[in-house]
């Protein structure tokens, strides 16, 4: 693969000793059964797989691998505790849903700690955003709990009953925070399920939420691979279905739903749009290229993996960018200093290297910075494909790495149209010092979320859903309460 | 000439921010911990500018930044003494020997409230007495003003004055307001011919700031690029602790990296700052904090 060494002028020459976060502290058993009517079981069927730290692919823990009667027995729990839990006061809810909230920062190392071991990602970010944010939404909609009628003025909201939720392996713990929180503090019980490759901080927060003596029942926790997540999807008795995870994966569960009445939301795919003007903070705009496209090594739906930079500007963007590139350091997720820590699972690097193939048949013109990456793990370092259009695959397809196509536009209409120019709709970014510009933009941009001289900033206050292929429904805020509820 | 100030990069408060904050959880241990903090101590303009300043005073500080602390062992020894002109010619005989810089202060410091005839007299006087180093101030209300022809001049004819030796400007960046005025001085210094562009007096609050000086570097890095030509920085005043310092070195490495690691290219304009570094190198060394008694103040 040929390398572009022309950046080196500004090379860093102080190299910073290795800082890792302890691991000490944390308690990890060897084995994980099923979260299941307030009590860790063994699967029926008596099947476990490994879950694997990705920066070194040693084995973590072995985790029950959850079937049918599995999945029913939640069900079957979670119905039963439905009963009495949607007839509880909001405000007794509540006092569990904080409970789980204070149990969070209590133990937000060991999650932070965790959640980079079983994931890949730097422990700066679970430190800092993962781990606190996750926190953040059970306090938030702790808060809703006893405030449920003056949610919806006029309406009169009632819990929906049994919900599953299927999480991604992305943000692993966040994610559950961002279904069980909303689901919880309207009045549902829930069965969930993490990804097959990221299962350990949900089940830490199933001992959390144990701890936090909530009935038993009302959060159930089940691992396992699509399987798993298909047999939770059909169940005849779960009455709503929030999934988070591919567009593929998506369409699937909605044509499973279609006609059961069974309630939907869905968090999909994206290929955002991150748009600098000549007229941007040049310096911050790289600062948020950076933080679009490599933020949790680009695995994030939200990425801004689709970078447009107005011509009269592109040049000394891209030469910054490269630069910048070049002081990312990539290693050890355990590390405080690490940028970009491993690439999720092999299957995921698979993908990815793919895509640079692809990107590099179709004649796109490749950058990665001269950095070493570790022998053991997964890992890819950072790469911008420039020279390419609209009508290149790795421009129209989610990548779900650390891999930027950049386009140059001259006008605002035509970075408009290309912008909305996907099957997805999940995030944009606009980067201009001029307000009239930016609002024109965020109107006119097809999106669920649009930030504005920033990106990739999650509030548990903020809405955030797609449109299009990627997705309905919003998560967090006021807007993330609606699908969890029923009026009459 | 001056350059065009209509099509400069501009600044967003709020990523400037966030982007500080990152060097900021740099964790720095160990030897890289140690590295750091020998080229910090290297890279002090050791300072005195009082009133109450006297030639035993500026002896003293001499004396102490030839030898920072005996008992450690390969330690370096600071750039320069920074002073007032008058006890130039003083400093220059008492670092005698020694590769360490005088610097001067000049063109009516701190606050450059006089003539340009004045300021150049100040100036060639402390360079006539031998000073190597130049720290002059802009004239802050000309700037605030719009009169950047005026404040370009007259850095351009105190370049003039100083002959050989080195020119550093003073943005005053705790009167400049905003960010996008930092760099418009930054660029009128840089053009006018500063070898260094520096933040601060010490005498106005808020003095050195990470932000600012994140943009004051900046404006080096795109000078470098567009002209090839290396510009020097200078954060100055209310860095008093060896963390901050590395923090700033932090910034500097993965901003402008390897070339501007040293002394010829950056410098922190200080002094209490000093002592904390020595104690933090002992404390390397022997695994204990001294009491701070141990250090010498001059």
């Amino acid at each position: 693969m040929q390398k572009n060494k022309d950046n080196s002028m500004f090379k860093a020459s102080w190299s910073y000793n290795e800082a890792p976060e302890s691991t000490d502290h944390i308690q990890i058993k060897k084995k994980y059964g099923l979260y299941i009517n307030g009590k860790f079981s063994e699967p029926i069927n008596g099947k476990y797989f490994d879950t694997i730290n990705p920066s070194t692919n040693e084995k973590i823990a072995s985790v029950a691998e959850a079937t049918f009667e599995d999945v029913d027995a939640a069900v079957q729990a979670a119905k039963k505790a439905f009963e009495s839990w949607s007839k509880l006061t909001g405000k007794e809810r509540g006092k569990y849903i904080f409970r789980i909230a204070r149990l969070i920062q209590e133990r937000a190392r060991e999650f932070a700690v965790i959640e980079s071991l079983d994931g890949g990602k730097p422990i700066r970010e679970s430190r800092d955003i993962d781990i606190p944010l996750a926190a953040n939404h059970f306090f938030y909609y702790a808060g809703w709990a006893d405030k449920l009628v003056y949610a919806f003025p006029n309406r009169t909201p009632k819990p929906i009953g049994v919900v599953g939720q299927i999480i991604p392996w992305n943000f692993p713990l966040l994610m559950a925070a961002w279904k069980l929180a909303p689901a919880l503090a309207a009045g549902n019980t829930v069965v969930l399920k993490p990804a097959e490759t990221t299962p350990l901080t949900a089940l830490k927060l199933a001992e959390i939420i144990h701890e936090s003596g909530i009935p038993k029942g009302v959060v159930n926790i089940v691992t396992g691979a699509g399987e798993t997540g298909a047999t939770i999807v059909n169940h005849p008795d779960v009455d709503k279905i929030a999934f988070t995870g591919s567009t593929n994966v998506g369409k699937y569960i909605q044509k499973a739903t279609a006609g059961t009445g069974k309630k939907l939301t869905l968090e999909l795919g994206g290929k955002g749009a991150n748009i600098i003007f000549e007229d941007a903070a040049i310096d911050q705009a790289v600062e948020g290229i950076i933080n679009a496209i490599f933020f949790n090594q680009g695995h994030v739906c939200c990425a801004g993996s689709r970078l447009f930079v107005q011509e009269s500007v592109a040049d000394i963007v891209i030469e910054k960018l490269k630069s910048r590139m070049d002081t990312l350091i990539i290693g050890d997720p355990l590390d405080k200093n690490t940028d970009i820590g491993a690439i999720n699972s092999k299957k995921q690097l698979q993908t990815i290297e793919n895509y640079i193939k692809i990107g590099l048949n179709e004649g796109g013109e490749i950058y990665q910075p001269d950095c070493k990456l570790p022998k053991n793990g997964n890992w890819c370092a950072p790469t911008l494909f420039l020279n390419v259009s609209q009508s290149h695959r790795i421009v129209q397809e989610e990548i779900f790495g650390p891999v930027l196509a950049i386009q140059t536009f001259r006008t605002i209409d035509e970075v408009i149209e290309k912008a909305n120019n996907t099957p997805y709709g999940l995030s944009a970014g606009v980067w201009t010092q001029n307000g009239a510009k930016m609002f024109h933009l965020t109107q006119k941009l097809n999106a669920g979320v649009i930030w504005g001289n920033t990106f990739n900033k999650f509030d548990a206050a903020s809405p955030f859903g797609g449109t299009k292929e990627s997705g309905f429904g919003r998560e967090g805020g006021l807007h993330g309460l609606k699908p969890y509820v029923k009026f009459d | 000439m001056i350059p065009n100030l209509n099509n400069l990069p501009v600044y967003d408060t709020t990523g400037v921010n966030e982007r500080i904050a990152r060097f900021c959880t740099r964790s720095i241990k160990a030897s890289s911990k140690v590295e750091g903090l020998k080229l910090a101590l290297s890279m002090i303009d050791l300072t005195t500018l009082e009133g109450k300043d006297t030639t035993r005073k500026v002896q003293q500080l001499c004396y102490k930044a030839m030898h920072p602390h005996d008992t450690l062992k390969n330690i370096p020894t600071v750039a320069a003494i920074c002073v007032y002109p008058a006890f130039v010619k003083e400093a220059k005989k008492a670092l005698h020997g020694s590769d360490i810089h005088v610097a001067s202060v000049a063109t009516a410091f701190p606050s450059g409230q006089s003539s340009l005839e004045v300021k150049l007299l100040d100036t060639k006087f402390a360079v006539d007495q031998g000073a190597d180093e130049i720290d002059m101030v802009i004239s802050r209300g000309e700037f605030l003003a719009g009169n950047y022809q005026y404040v370009f001049d007259e850095i351009a004819a105190v370049k003039e004055a100083c002959g050989k030796a080195h020119l550093k400007v003073i943005l005053e960046t705790g009167e400049l307001d905003t960010l996008d005025n930092v760099r418009k001085a930054s660029e009128i210094a840089i053009y006018a011919g500063a070898d260094f562009i520096k933040t601060s007096t010490g005498k106005i609050q808020p003095a050195a700031t990470l932000p600012v000086t994140y943009v004051m570097l900046h404006a080096i890095k795109d000078y470098y690029l567009k002209t090839g030509k290396m510009i020097g920085m200078k954060p100055a005043g209310g860095i008093s602790t060896s963390k901050i310092a590395l923090q700033y070195l932090v910034m500097l490495n993965e901003v402008l990296g390897e070339k501007w690691m040293n002394k010829n290219y950056f410098r922190f304009g200080a002094s209490s700052i000093t002592n904390d570094i020595l104690m933090q190198l002992v404390k390397s060394e022997t695994g204990i904090y001294q009491s701070i008694n141990y250090f010498s103040k001059d």
